[in-house]
């Protein structure tokens, strides 16, 4: 059945100054990922998977492969007359526009129409550079269980090393959240926050509003900290796979974790699919004297040469002669004859000319941009 | 009232493809799968479409369960629009008197005249749901609303030494047709019917409208409808259609057209952005190749986890090919397993099935000493192999004989 009292909210632009050269022309959201889907696909599946039926994607520049990527959420099941798929661009109403794209406070105080106009009783918050298949009614029961007035998500382990937005918190054993220290110098392993939390709606719209009138723009040191006191503030962990892509390298390891069954088991069950949009294309097709190990290959590919190690995305064209190792592959790239790639992150529509030479490094990966021509 | 549709489509997908054996003990042939993530289906629903034919009927009767659902409301073919789309028009019961199952081609027609008349169209388009091939319908609309014509029938031109297998139209110069020839034994023309007609619908009505009032008739397009309609002499023309068509109702003809799609000198490319086939698609992540695997001449598709051999084989969604085992000239439907040590050749596996470990299925017609006998071997849906089952070439086995030998 579906409906749970939740609405979900997404921030498809945040932190995406950590990957600045895959979010030129796009959102963090709408980042290729894992052959065949976007970053958005993972937190958007998961709470449409959780029950949640109406989901607001805030979004500030850039969002056009974003708007072409979601349509009108029909992939998610989102595309619906009751509730479904909002997307939340800026808007120069009451609030004024969105003016700083990682500023939580400022979109949330510009949706609060969204927001007021919500049945849902609660609200679920995520950003959307972690990759995890997270079931999150068990986070609503956790929530409703310990009556809660906002329920954060965290992991125990050691912080992404790139973050520049790390929250640390100390959590009694009933799970209750005791402090909240933000970007702190944390050496070693702590309850880091996974920036996905529930919140009563009535309340989260209260804190904005009150933060917004005694110009209060850090949602994590003026809403949350400030407050971590005043409210019964909980703490839930997951404990699945989850990657944060907060560097290029953090991307590429992100991508090369898919090698293993056992992740993608877990990021592709099929109790929680990842939706994503379609694209009709041919299987993938391997010709004589290929030779594929150890890679992912998406629809449409056609592979003439040597793979290994690699992530091919839908329509990527791999010559006779070329060797491709350790690389990420992107949508509709085209790699000529005789090409040597190495840890090479190639973004969509590359085209690499016959007899070319690239090698990067597994720390350095090389990066080629969206329809470069080599 | 509905808004006036020009050309409407009606698809023929009721037959049970009885020469497909296990294939379609479940399923209707149209539901068939092809070419690693497709339906038979598709390529006439993603023709339609393509050609701007946006009303389809599709005529359903034997074992529809997996078909409607598959069509659902036609939004993968972009058939769920707001007053035309993909309808499935399945028998019913007309009156308290009158209940009939479809009794032929024509009468299925006919029996869903209402259907058609809502639309008020000036074009009938009839098709069927056991081919292979791109078409663009709108180019044979053209030539039949040029030529005038009351019927038109598409044509393919085979070798002369297979067309006593096909219907076989025998045309006058300006391509006007003076003659059928149902399977001639000596063949006057090479133009074979691909069961493709465009009819004007006020003439079609009529002749299905006298079909149904004659008792002798089979209610046949091909045996009734078409013959009476050149009797008459009505203007009928055959149009020419050049390209890749391919009849997959036997096993080796369905086996062959899925290998088609590995040969790059057959012109079946369904790559071709202009002209893309579409289908359900099964929403799973990319195919992962494994250390150690061998993969060649090979079509997969999404959710496969190849860690073997194979070579000229067709995987659909969700396939494991073990370490160790070995499949070439093969096809595995979605879901199947094959195991440590088997070994699958010139074989259909079919959905959700397990060839375990060392299993042989099939076998090459080289290493056959009894070539009559020699034939694609084919597993049903749902069979669980014990390990090291031989299955002989052309051998058929399903899930239920698996039951009842043990």
């Amino acid at each position: 059945m579906r409906g749970n009292n939740v609405v979900g909210i997404l921030f498809a632009n945040i932190h995406e100054e950590l990957v600045h050269e895959l979010t030129e022309k796009r959102t963090i959201g709408s980042i290729p990922y894992g052959g065949r889907y976007r970053l958005i696909d993972f937190p958007l599946s998961n709470m449409v998977n959780s029950g949640i039926n109406k989901v607001g994607v805030i979004t500030k520049g850039n969002y056009q492969s974003l708007m072409d990527h979601l349509g009108s959420g029909k992939a998610w099941d989102l595309s619906r007359k009751r509730e479904g798929l909002f997307l939340l661009p800026p808007f120069d109403g009451v609030h004024g526009v969105y003016s700083d794209v990682n500023n939580r406070m400022d979109s949330l105080s510009a949706i609060s129409r969204f927001l007021k106009n919500s049945r849902e009783d609660y609200v679920l918050l995520s950003d959307c550079d972690s990759i995890c298949n997270i079931d999150y009614k068990d986070v609503i029961s956790f929530h409703l269980d310990h009556n809660a007035d906002i329920t954060i998500l965290y992991r125990y382990g050691k912080v992404p090393p790139k973050s520049n937005d790390t929250s640390v918190y100390t959590i009694d054993p009933d799970g209750r959240v005791l402090d909240l220290l933000v970007n702190p110098n944390q050496e070693g392993e702590c309850n880091y926050g996974m920036n996905k939390m529930l919140i009563r709606r009535e309340l989260l719209m209260n804190m904005v509003n009150d933060c917004v009138s005694r110009n209060m723009y850090d949602f994590k040191r003026h809403l949350l900290q400030r407050n971590i006191k005043n409210y019964r503030v909980y703490a839930y962990e997951f404990k699945g796979f989850l990657n944060v892509v907060d560097s290029m390298n953090a991307y590429f390891e992100a991508n090369m974790a898919l090698m293993q069954p056992t992740v993608r088991n877990e990021l592709f069950t099929p109790e929680r699919p990842i939706y994503t949009k379609v694209r009709d294309d041919l299987p993938a097709r391997y010709g004589l004297n290929s030779s594929v190990e150890n890679s992912l290959v998406a629809d449409g590919c056609v592979v003439d040469g040597e793979v290994e190690n690699s992530i091919l995305f839908r329509g990527v064209k791999i010559a006779k002669g070329a060797k491709v190792s350790n690389c990420v592959i992107m949508q509709d790239t085209v790699i000529g004859e005789n090409c040597r790639l190495n840890y090479v992150i190639t973004d969509k529509d590359v085209q690499i000319h016959n007899d070319r030479s690239l090698m990067g490094f597994q720390s350095y990966p090389v990066f080629i941009a969206k329809g470069s021509v080599v | 009232m509905l808004p006036k549709q020009e050309v409407v489509a009606m698809l023929l997908a009721g037959g049970q493809g009885s020469r497909l054996g296990v294939l379609t003990k479940g399923i209707a042939k149209p539901a068939v799968p092809y070419g690693g993530k497709y339906r038979i289906i598709d390529f006439p629903l993603s023709n339609c479409v393509n050609s701007g034919i946006e009303t389809v009927g599709v005529l359903t009767q034997y074992q529809p369960l997996v078909l409607n659902d598959y069509i659902g409301n036609g939004q993968p073919w972009d058939l769920d629009s707001n007053d035309a789309g993909v309808h499935v028009l399945s028998p019913y019961q007309r009156s308290s008197k009158v209940q009939d199952w479809y009794k032929g081609t024509a009468n299925a027609i006919y029996q869903n005249i209402n259907f058609i008349e809502r639309y008020n169209p000036d074009y009938v388009v009839i098709l069927s749901g056991d081919h292979i091939y791109k078409m663009d319908y709108s180019k044979m609309v053209a030539f039949h609303k040029e030529k005038k014509a009351d019927c038109t029938i598409a044509e393919i031109e085979v070798p002369l030494a297979e067309a006593s297998r096909f219907g076989i139209l025998n045309c006058n110069e300006d391509g006007s047709i003076y003659q059928f020839d149902e399977k001639p034994k000596v063949p006057k023309s090479n133009k074979a019917s691909m069961g493709i007609y465009v009819f004007t619908w006020s003439k079609l009505r009529k002749y299905l409208e006298a079909d149904e009032a004659n008792p002798k008739s089979s209610n046949d397009f091909g045996k009734d409808v078409l013959p009476a309609m050149l009797n008459a002499g009505e203007r009928m023309f055959a149009y020419q259609f050049e390209g890749y068509w391919k009849d997959v109702g036997t096993i080796e003809s369905l086996w062959e057209s899925n290998m088609d799609l590995l040969d790059p000198n057959v012109p079946l490319d369904l790559s071709e952005d202009s002209w893309k086939i579409y289908c359900r698609n099964p929403g799973m992540p990319p195919h992962y190749i494994g250390k150690g695997a061998k993969v060649q001449n090979s079509l997969v598709a999404e959710g496969c986890n190849v860690y073997g051999e194979i070579d000229f084989a067709v995987l659909f969604s969700g396939v494991y090919i073990a370490p160790g085992a070995v499949v070439r000239d093969s096809i595995i439907m979605p879901g199947s397993r094959i195991e440590e040590g088997a070994v699958v050749q010139y074989a259909i596996v079919s959905e959700n099935s397990v060839v375990s470990k060392d299993c042989v299925v099939g076998a090459r017609p080289e290493d056959v000493e009894d070539k009559d006998g020699w034939g694609v071997a084919v597993v049903g849906d749902n069979c669980v192999l014990a390990p090291g089952t031989v299955v002989p070439p052309k051998a058929m086995i399903d899930a239920a004989s698996l039951a009842a030998a043990n």
